[in-house]
């Protein structure tokens, strides 16, 4: 798994290649929270057009992202992710916690439609 | 049952070799013309199952996953098995959403996952002495 990190305003976008699984989760966690610390940030969007696999790892550390930028009263979103990356999701009934996006640029309005 | 071809491996119950045994059962699966939804659909399935023995059998102690994947007559049958400290409740272990290690971040999706992409999973747990869960799937023909 590769993450590349990015920052527009208050949100942390997070480029996520390869496979999620219970093992790259660890990383992705630690790296993703220290990140969002290091900045400043307060919403977070994953980008998930490059992952090729997610098991419900995947599903485990989205929402304990989440949990962080609701206490940060931000938001978190999911772009670019694929149709099984999504059937993930949608089995978990997260949609309405986690919306997802075609791209960046509507997860972006919506992270920032938030409360400040 | 006779398998027309199987193979049986043990690994070490170490998070890396998640991915070992996704690789595996892709590679043995392959040999069978499968669909790449079918192998997406095993593969999810097969991770579930070894995370659930490393993180929830072992406690991320040391111990060996057993792998077992077979064919016969067009159907892929796995077992992933640890000798582990078994699961106390099955069914309250196979509701969505249930997870004994909420503090792990885990997401209690791992048996709903293996029951929606697979056609039969079985469980057979004893506590103190491990948990087998058998899978099993029909490759489509064209």
């Amino acid at each position: 798994m590769e993450l590349n990190f990015s920052k527009r305003n208050r949100t942390l976008i997070i480029k996520i290649d390869g496979e999620i699984d219970h093992h790259t989760c660890e990383i992705l966690r630690g790296e993703a929270d220290c990140a969002l610390e290091k900045m400043g940030g307060k919403n977070i969007i994953f980008r998930m057009g490059g992952v090729s696999f997610m098991d419900s790892s995947g599903i485990g550390a989205v929402i304990g992202r989440y949990k962080i930028t609701q206490r940060l009263g931000g938001r978190i979103a999911v772009a670019e992710a694929n149709d099984r990356v999504q059937q993930i999701f949608r089995l978990s009934a997260m949609q309405s916690l986690i919306p997802s996006f075609p791209n960046v640029d509507s997860a972006l309005e919506y992270v920032e439609g938030g409360k400040e | 049952m006779e398998y027309q071809n199987e193979f049986r491996v043990f690994f070490a119950a170490k998070s890396q070799n998640e991915a070992l045994a996704r690789i595996m059962t892709a590679a043995f699966l392959s040999q069978y013309d499968p669909t790449l939804s079918e192998i997406t659909d095993i593969k999810t399935a097969v991770s579930e199952a070894v995370t659930n023995a490393i993180i929830h059998g072992y406690e991320e102690k040391s111990g060996d996953v057993e792998l077992f994947c077979g064919y016969n007559d067009g159907k892929i049958y796995i077992e992933v098995a640890d000798r582990g400290m078994g699961i106390t409740d099955v069914g309250q272990a196979r509701e969505p959403l249930y997870t004994s290690k909420p503090e792990l971040e885990r997401s209690g999706m791992g048996f709903t996952i293996m029951e929606t992409f697979m056609e039969e999973v079985r469980v057979e747990s004893k506590q103190g002495e491990g948990t087998r869960i058998y899978m099993e799937k029909t490759l489509t023909t064209e």
